[in-house]
């Protein structure tokens, strides 16, 4: 066993994931916190320690954003972090709520991811200019959009693939997501819908791309012998991985995420898998573009380089298939509320593990899934392994 | 998401709730402006740039040609420990051709903007910057040979925009 105690998730609660919703992000995290403690059946005077994840600050216009959420994510009086790995920021946090109760430290760890977008206008878009390097790269004016496409256009270039085969993914996810309650762009469309959708920055258009939410969830975690006291059904945290890469995105090879990898490997070797497509029932990779989601499906070793494409377009990844990947809808159907919508993935494996979803539910008794997040400047990735 | 849950909060509002005084706010425009120093190795750059060459730094123990170079090697984790100068020509690695602004607003005319591989340097170590006198931008390709377009020497001002951008050549 790694770290002095086993860790489970045994509850967890998210918000409707929209364009705009009234509420302050404080409210939004007291609202996922307060959902992911009734559904483990706890109150907050059993929570020993809090966890908020947050994306940029810029979003907000709120620095010291941690503070700024403390009260609304339970941490009154409490010892308490906000950890920040930009995108990969939803998966980070709850392996740094693992790490409070893996380390003996605390029984129990409320972990809380919130976002909200949507203050910042025309479009919070701009507000990712400034992660650029400020001597180099933001006088090209540099962009979100412009590292997806040139990540994507290597991506294809490498493999010869065809955008036909990327936009199925999207069609894919924002059809599971019809089947979603918190749910923003869940949408029956077609493969020529997003061939046809308007051109962003080439190979990127409309409906490549996920949109931007305001949204919250929060998950649960406890120590083996307080898991036993409060429910039948814990999730274990078997296995914790996390990567970064250089921050000079020039100089490396777009086409493949090496730290992915990495991030994968130590968290597989930790849960003992050792063929990750055969023993991984259930998989959330990040998606925020449908290019991302083949892309980390590789990265996470789920296929070989270059193959995920084919396994999208066998129908493999569909909800009914031998693999399937993002049953929630991901973030091209659920929403993309940054660090809100990665956690949101781990909820979802939470409960197929637990045969919650519904009509969500993918078939054959799910046992083991995996869920990723990804970002900084396409460097870094949080992987977290979960098994009944 | 799950079965046992049958309410999840949100009150969903529009962005034009806000224009039609639907809803409650305060808003707020930061006014603070910011003056980076280029630092070490990139102040040498620049200055180099304004003499129509573009300078890396080189690493002993990687054998590593660098660009944009850097004081440190980031693998071996000791000074680099040398200067050599790059070509301004190169590959295409990858581009994208963009029809939005930074702000997300549509563009009439696209930017291109590519990471570039340049001679001399090792293996990958591309800079991105724009490209430019393309002809039709369907025409691009991955792999394309380019060459720095430059400004002329007395508008040069120690910066990476003293390239105008990056075209291509035939060879
Ligand atoms: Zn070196």
């Amino acid at each position: 066993m790694f770290g002095k105690k086993r860790v489970a998730i045994v509850g967890a609660g998210v918000t409707l994931f929209r364009r705009n919703l009234k509420e302050t992000g404080k409210e939004l995290a007291y609202h996922a916190a307060k959902m992911a403690l009734e559904q483990a059946g706890m109150e907050l005077h059993d929570i020993q320690s809090v966890v908020v994840g947050s994306a940029p600050d810029a979003f907000d216009g709120v620095h010291m954003k941690g503070e700024y959420l403390a009260d609304g994510a339970g941490a009154y009086h409490k010892p308490y972090m906000r950890v920040f790995v930009g995108g990969a920021t939803g998966v980070f946090a709850p392996l740094a709520g693992w790490w409070h109760v893996a380390s003996g430290k605390f029984d129990t760890c409320l972990v809380v991811c919130e976002e909200k977008m949507s203050s910042c206008y025309p479009h919070p878009q701009y507000a990712f200019t400034t992660i650029f390097d400020p001597i180099l790269e933001r006088p090209i004016g540099m962009n979100l959009i412009w590292i997806f496409a040139l990540e994507m256009n290597r991506y294809m270039h490498k493999h010869n693939i065809k955008k036909e085969d990327i936009a199925l993914v999207s069609v894919k996810n924002k059809r599971n997501a019809l089947d979603n309650p918190i749910a923003q762009l869940a949408a029956n469309i077609t493969v020529e819908d997003v061939l046809n959708s308007e051109i962003m920055a080439w190979p990127v258009q409309r409906l490549d791309v996920s949109p931007t939410s305001d949204g919250a969830a929060a998950v649960v975690l406890v120590s083996e012998d307080v898991a036993k006291e409060v429910t039948d059904n814990p999730v274990w945290i078997d296995g914790v991985g996390w990567c970064i890469d250089s921050t000079h995105w020039t100089n490396r090879d777009l086409y493949y995420p090496d730290y992915v990898e990495y991030a994968a490997r130590m968290a597989y070797k930790m849960a003992g898998i050792k063929n990750p497509p055969k023993e991984i029932d259930v998989a959330e990779p990040y998606d925020p573009f449908d290019y991302k989601e083949l892309h980390h499906m590789e990265g996470l070793l789920l296929c070989k380089k270059g193959e995920a494409p084919k396994l999208t377009r066998e129908g493999v990844t569909q909800r009914d298939g031998d693999l399937p990947v993002c049953p929630s809808g991901g973030l091209l159907g659920v929403g993309n509320p940054i660090s809100a919508a990665g956690l949101m993935k781990v909820c979802e494996i939470f409960w197929q593990l637990r045969g919650e979803a519904g009509k969500r539910q993918v078939p054959g008794d799910p046992r083991t899934g995996v869920a990723q997040a990804w970002g900084d400047l396409m460097q870094y990735s949080s992987v977290i392994v979960l098994r009944r | 998401m799950s079965v046992k849950i049958k309410h999840y909060p949100g009150e969903e509002i529009e962005t034009q709730d806000f224009r039609e005084g639907k809803v409650l706010f305060e808003s707020f425009k930061p006014k603070a402006k910011y003056a980076w120093s280029a630092g070490i190795a990139i102040s040498r750059f620049l200055e180099e740039l304004k003499n129509g060459r573009i300078l890396a730094s080189t690493c002993s123990k990687c054998k590593r040609i660098m660009v944009p170079p850097r004081i440190y090697c980031e693998k071996c984790f000791k000074p680099t420990d040398g200067w050599t100068y790059v070509k301004d020509t190169g590959t295409i690695n990858t581009f994208s051709v963009s029809f939005i602004a930074a702000d997300a607003s549509r563009l009439k005319e696209p930017i291109v903007v590519a990471i570039i591989n340049l001679d001399g340097a090792s293996e990958g170590m591309g800079i991105v910057h724009w490209l430019n006198e393309y002809g039709d931008w369907r025409e691009i390709k991955i792999g394309m040979r380019v060459k720095a377009v430059w400004k002329p020497p007395e508008e040069r001002v120690g910066a990476i925009t003293d390239i105008k951008y990056f075209k291509p050549i035939k060879e």
